[in-house]
């Protein structure tokens, strides 16, 4: 049932201030959807298995379907509509087309928020370190080739070469 | 009857940049669940605690006393199905096999089926409404084993259930709804001739299309009684069909736009939500949202079919075959869809063979009713052929590509259902897997290798394309084909090629049941090879118009002007062949571009625009090959797949990364089937696994690269030589994979999946054995 009282929660969206209600069961995920109209972040799950609803809480990848919009008070949210500049995507998002390391696209948001938590951590990772720090995020089309041979290549694009 | 197939191409067969694709990229995109309207009400479904009941009676007192709940239905709220055949996707079905899974009528026969709904102002209230509801049930004895299912005293799911294909026809009842043989040559006399025969069974696990996007709608309805669908489906039209269908609201009132699609695989090829959220707006005459949990995908929407496969083949001691016998018994769940038809029909069609006979049921089970997944019904049987070709070829001491090209069919000849073959691609897939370094590659001590091919009929079907012309020449597509995995790309490219004008000036677009022509589903591997073949359909027509128009400006006769590199040119000039508008315009000859054409439209006869509409009767077949090397741990029963490669004929692949992705994920989701994937149910019928913690889908640190063969043996019977590309990928894996992890484990699983426990068991036992 719904409560009584909402929360009052201040925060920072893709680097903007924000302030929104929310119920105190609310998860982070459908605050972004459904009253921030964020709807990039996706939710397949709403378990934490799925990954599509992965976003930066102060810099640290989270499942935003695990995070209550509650404890985003004070703190930063990054989102994949806050990756890439104005009128330019992030080199993450256009290795990504490149490489069509995307089928249906539902995974993708996710894929682009985890793969730049990553890139920043460790901007040079192997094939394998991609593919653990990536083993979060389901993709059911494309048996994640593609996707991986993105990611190594906008490490490799971030660090100049 | 070959048509002149196209071979020389400039935009065909290049890998531009998908047009929706920055719209995926940044979150812009908008899938099932992105939809939120002005006085939007949220849908909750009441779902069976039981695997099999009576419904006795519903009471929705108790619910309707929230604040806040405007609406609520139930199958009181729906036509009898009776004894109504829809048209739908690529078979007709029976409407009381798909109604009573939208809403249950009387009786529920899997946990987790819908048996009434609710509507109320916020999700958690619909939520507590549904709970309130009161469904009174008389639970009935439940059959989970398809074997016990099948004998003549199980108890019925169905009491107006009669098998098909009986002859005489059955005057009594069963859980069997269909039986199907096809037999060509003399299977005694096959075998006979045999010098060495292997028969064994093989068991694939029911398992899930496990597309990550949920099942999603919102539905609208207005005062002049316009029903407005939003939802995330593999067919807009379908969606329309079914919906009417199940409702009983006439097709005419329908407004359908498919979201983006987050996947589907076959399991979006029919209505879950969409009838309910319609009733519910109807009631409460406001706008319905419905958004399924996973839990509710993994319960009650479709899985892919469990089988049992016993497959026997006989064949001389040179290697060539002599009879194939097979014996499926398909588990389809608690409503027949007929999926056991391809596995019959296509199982051995790879090889040639005088001798086959093919024998099939289907048993209803006290399981969710299954549906399409890629390729439907063919995986499951093609594991027994492909295991067991494989067992033989070693039996024999041949190399099992040369003992496929050996047996592999060939253009003329035929398959046991009597369709010859055109030219098709198996031979030249097998040639190409042999020579890939992956085939001699050396494998160490515990490692094993596995191969397997596999055949697809695919579809063709019907589909429709309009194009409009802009005043600037820049051209608009439009069709009604979901686009779920780069489809918009591949119908730019087909344009960009007829019209001769650059792909990037091309936009597609995927619009709404108003706004185009009839499209049946994106799948059946159909959407590239019918729809496309609507759009290039479309782009002549638009160039014969273009070229009529110039001849007006120029006052000649439409045969005097051709079209070349995007522009009329009036053939009063010489040397047609690879001109440039430089050229022609250094040579004097006249000359209209696109946009030159459409600047002047208005003048010349009005806008710029084409229709197409399109039944393809040209599907062809497509041949696929997986080669598989994996490692098993001994202590532990893990699998690690080491590497892996695909090889298939595409017949002409439109955009090249896009059919390597069809067949990358195809494979994967095999190896997925093959290794973890499987429906665990209870002993109350439940299923115990409907997440992705406990139902593990392949993850990118379970996988290697997947190497990809594109073969191009152009079907004569497209314009360009498309064959589908969706489906076949997720037939050899299955067989690849098992046969690989039996060679590295020294064991011979038949029973899938073969999880870690269940090799771990068989290591064990093989050890003991060896002892």
């Amino acid at each position: 049932m719904q409560s009584q009282r909402k929360t009052h929660v201040s925060t920072t969206v893709n680097g903007e201030p924000r302030e929104f209600l929310c119920e105190p069961h609310q998860v982070l995920s459908d605050v972004l959807r459904n009253t921030l109209n964020l709807t990039g972040t996706k939710e397949g799950c709403n378990t934490g298995d799925c990954g599509a609803c992965s976003v930066l809480l102060d810099g640290t990848l989270v499942c935003s379907c695990l995070v209550l919009a509650a404890e985003v008070e004070g703190k930063g949210v990054v989102t994949v509509e806050g990756i890439g500049e104005e009128g330019k995507l992030h080199p993450i998002q256009q290795k990504l087309l490149e490489h069509a390391g995307l089928q249906c696209g539902i995974c993708t948001p996710g894929i682009v928020i985890a793969s730049r938590a990553l890139l920043e951590k460790n901007p040079d990772p192997s094939e394998t370190e991609v593919r653990y720090w990536l083993a979060g995020n389901l993709c059911r089309c494309t048996g994640y080739d593609k996707i991986i041979r993105a990611v190594l290549d906008a490490g490799a694009v971030m660090r100049g070469q | 009857m070959n048509m002149n197939v196209k071979t020389e191409f400039k935009y065909v067969g290049t890998r531009p940049i998908r047009p929706d694709g920055p719209d995926k990229v940044t979150g812009r995109a908008r899938y099932g669940a992105d939809l939120n309207v002005q006085g939007m009400i949220y849908g909750h479904i009441v779902r069976s605690p039981h695997a099999h009941a009576k419904i006795k009676s519903i009471d929705f007192s108790a619910a309707c006393k929230l604040p806040g709940v405007l609406a609520t239905m139930s199958a009181d709220d729906l036509p009898e199905p009776g004894d109504r055949k829809i048209p739908g996707g690529e078979v007709e079905m029976a409407l009381k096999t798909f109604s009573p899974v939208v809403m249950a009528r009387k009786k529920v026969l899997y946990h987790g089926q819908a048996v009434a709904a609710v509507a109320a102002t916020s999700p958690e209230l619909a939520a507590e409404a549904a709970r309130l509801v009161k469904v009174e049930y008389e639970v009935l004895p439940h059959i989970m084993d398809m074997h016990a299912a099948a004998r003549a005293d199980a108890p019925l799911l169905h009491d107006d259930v009669y098998t098909q294909g009986v002859d005489p026809a059955p005057t009594t009842p069963s859980n069997i709804p269909t039986q199907i043989e096809i037999s060509t040559g003399d299977i005694s006399k096959g075998f006979a001739e045999a010098d060495l025969v292997v028969e064994r069974t093989y068991f694939v696990p029911m398992c899930h299309q496990g597309y990550i996007e949920p099942h999603a709608c919102v539905v609208q309805t207005d005062e002049n009684g316009k029903v407005d669908i939003w939802c995330s489906t593999q067919g807009a039209f379908m969606v329309r069909t079914l919906t009417a269908a199940v409702t009983g609201i006439d097709i005419g009132r329908f407004k359908v736009t498919a979201s983006e699609i987050g996947g589907g695989f076959g399991g979006k090829t029919t209505v879950y939500l969409e009838p309910v959220a319609v009733v519910l707006s109807l009631k409460s005459g406001r706008p319905v949202k419905m958004v399924m949990s996973r839990d509710d995908v993994f319960r009650a929407t479709g899985p892919a079919a469990a089988a049992e496969t016993r497959v026997k083949i006989g064949v001389t001691r040179d290697g060539r075959i002599t009879a194939i016998e097979t014996d499926i018994l398909m588990d389809c769940g608690a409503y027949t869809s007929h999926p056991i038809m391809a596995g019959v029909l296509f199982n051995s069609a790879c090889y040639r063979c005088e001798n086959v006979r093919s024998f099939g049921r289907e048993v209803l089970t006290n399981k969710p009713r299954v549906y399409a997944y890629r390729a439907p019904g063919i995986p499951q049987p093609v594991v027994a052929v492909e295991c067991v070709v494989n067992e033989i070829a070693e039996r024999l001491n041949m190399d099992p590509i040369d003992f496929r090209l050996l047996n592999a069919v060939d253009e003329g000849d035929v398959m046991a259902i009597g369709i010859p073959f055109q030219a098709i691609g198996l031979k030249q897939v097998l040639q190409e897997a042999k020579a890939h370094p992956h085939y001699t590659a050396e494998l160490k001590a515990g490692q094993g290798r596995g191969v397997a091919v596999a055949f697809w009929i695919n579809a063709g079907m019907q589909s429709s394309a309009t194009i409009n012309v802009s005043e600037d020449g820049s051209v608009n597509i439009l069709t009604g084909n979901p686009d779920i995995g780069g489809s918009r790309a591949s119908m730019a490219l087909m344009a960009a090629e007829v019209l001769g004008i650059p792909v990037e000036t091309i936009r597609p677009s995927v619009v709404d049941t108003d706004s185009v022509g009839f499209c049946d589903v994106t799948g059946g591997s159909r959407t590239t090879l019918a729809t496309g073949g609507a759009v290039i359909k479309a782009a002549e027509t638009l160039v014969k118009e273009l070229r009529k128009r110039a001849a007006a400006i120029w006052s000649l006769d439409i045969e005097e002007v051709d079209w070349t590199g995007g522009m009329a040119v009036a053939k009063s000039g010489t040397g047609l062949e690879n001109m440039n508008r430089e050229d022609a315009a250094t040579r004097g000859d006249k000359t209209l571009t696109l946009a030159d054409l459409a600047a002047r439209a208005g003048a010349t006869g009005g806008p710029l625009c084409a229709v197409a509409s399109h039944n393809a009767h040209n599907a062809a077949p497509s041949f696929a090959l997986n080669i598989c090397d994996a490692q098993v741990d001994r202590e532990t029963g893990k699998v690690d797949i080491l590497r892996y490669t695909c090889v298939q004929d595409a017949g002409k692949a439109i955009h090249p990364a896009y059919v390597e992705g069809q067949m990358q994920g195809g494979a994967v989701q095999g190896i997925g089937w093959a290794l973890n994937e499987e429906y665990i149910f209870n002993e109350q019928g439940r299923l115990d696994n409907p997440g992705f913690l406990d139902y593990r889908i392949p993850v990118a640190s379970d996988l290697p690269m997947i190497d990809t063969v594109i073969v191009e043996v152009p079907n004569p019977l497209h314009p360009y030589g498309v064959r589908g590309v969706g489906e076949v990928p997720i037939a050899p894996p299955m067989p690849a994979v098992v046969t690989a992890v039996n060679r590295a484990a020294g064991t011979r699983l038949c029973h899938l999946p073969l999880s870690p426990p269940k090799l771990l068991a068989a290591i064990e036992a093989a050890e003991a054995g060896t002892a």
